[in-house]
């Protein structure tokens, strides 16, 4: 009658991790899903300044950026301390700004042509005259909605 | 043959897995930008620009050295709000040109009305951004402390402020039967107090 003798071997079974994978895919898939990729690399310092009276920006499709600022530390021994312009992956100059707004908004859907946002994410240090000069710019080819993107928080933080 | 082949060892699996989570874990940026929406003048030039009354213009400029002149008056920002809000709201008007929502001083030497006032923001080409955001910032922020005061005194029952009923507007999720009946709740407040915010081109002179 040994055949229906519990075994004893007096340890705890072990924890069964079989579902461990299945629980830590779902958590990947999510975060896979939820992940937005940075497009451009900044090459500019950008520590945008602080606003509470902000807006919501449009969808990301709608939306053409323009970052300015001066150059990151590890490209400031070519390109100089002074505030730049960056479009896409480089460094522009002012009078560049119209055509890539052009070429940007010739790759939106056509739907969406009219309803382009411009983006400036600048820095707090920038002066306003590089900022003028963009929105002169932006002002030539018609680009007229624009928008400062701020960090949200008190103003009292831009010192 | 009923000879078993070998299980395959899954226990590294999860491994794998957390590998993979852990570099979508650090490349994830949820990012929601937010700002302060602008709309540029258009480039053509005004053939006949109209003439607007010196009273009825509110100057703001921010110098080289970032100090603030209001009216021709050093200011904090802190003030900025204030002033604006009082120049907004004054309604000096007499007649047709009466405001009969304002709740100012009805000074006669400030402006008219909500609808003919209009804030000149002007800046040096050594202005800091910041800075420069800040004030903008500040009169954005007067013009939604009046919208707020209509918006609540008009429609008490929507129990929510300007700025909330505008970012339910724009919200997705919104169904659009709140939608519509916001809109023209909306759009009456925007026009007792429209945006009149104008950018001058910075002084080239220094």
């Amino acid at each position: 009658m040994s055949k229906f003798k519990k075994k004893k071997n007096g340890e705890q079974p072990a924890i069964n991790t079989a579902s461990l994978p299945d629980i830590v895919f779902m958590l990947l898939f999510f975060f896979m899903v939820a992940t937005v990729m940075r497009d451009n690399t900044l090459m500019v310092d950008n520590k945008l300044p602080a606003a509470d009276q902000v807006q919501k920006l449009d969808k990301k499709d709608r939306v053409i950026y323009i970052y300015a600022g001066k150059p990151s530390a590890r490209y400031e021994s070519k390109y100089g301390d002074q505030a730049r312009i960056q479009l896409n992956d480089k460094f522009s100059v002012v009078s560049d700004v119209g055509a890539y707004v052009l070429a940007e908004r010739a790759t939106k859907r056509e739907e969406l042509q009219n309803v382009l946002t411009t983006a400036l994410k600048v820095d707090g240090e920038t002066n306003m005259g590089l900022i003028s000069d963009i929105k002169q710019e932006l002002r030539k080819v018609n680009a007229l909605k624009i928008n400062y993107t701020t960090r949200i928080g008190d103003y009292t933080q831009n010192r | 043959m009923a000879r078993k082949s070998p299980e395959v060892n899954a226990g590294s699996m999860a491994d794998i897995a957390f590998l993979l989570l852990i570099f979508f874990l650090v490349t994830t940026t949820i990012e929601t930008d937010s700002g302060i929406n602008r709309k540029l003048p258009p480039m053509e030039d005004v053939v006949d620009p109209p003439i607007i009354k010196q009273k009825n213009i509110f100057t703001v400029v921010v110098n080289k050295n970032n100090m603030i002149l209001v009216e021709e008056k050093v200011m904090a920002i802190s003030e900025i709000r204030k002033a604006a809000v009082k120049f907004l709201d004054n309604g000096g008007g007499v007649g047709k040109e009466a405001c009969d929502y304002c709740k100012g001083e009805k000074d006669r030497s400030s402006s008219d009305n909500p609808d003919k006032a209009i804030i000149s923001l002007k800046n040096d080409r050594e202005t800091d951004y910041k800075v420069y955001i800040s004030v903008q910032n500040e009169l954005v922020a007067a013009y939604n402390d009046l919208r707020d005061r209509e918006f609540l005194s008009l429609y008490p029952n929507e129990r929510m402020s300007f700025v909330e009923a505008d970012k339910k507007y724009t919200d997705p999720r919104t169904s659009e039967r709140v939608k519509a009946s916001l809109k023209p709740k909306l759009s009456l407040v925007k026009d007792m107090y429209p945006q009149k915010l104008s950018e001058a081109e910075p002084n080239k002179n220094n």
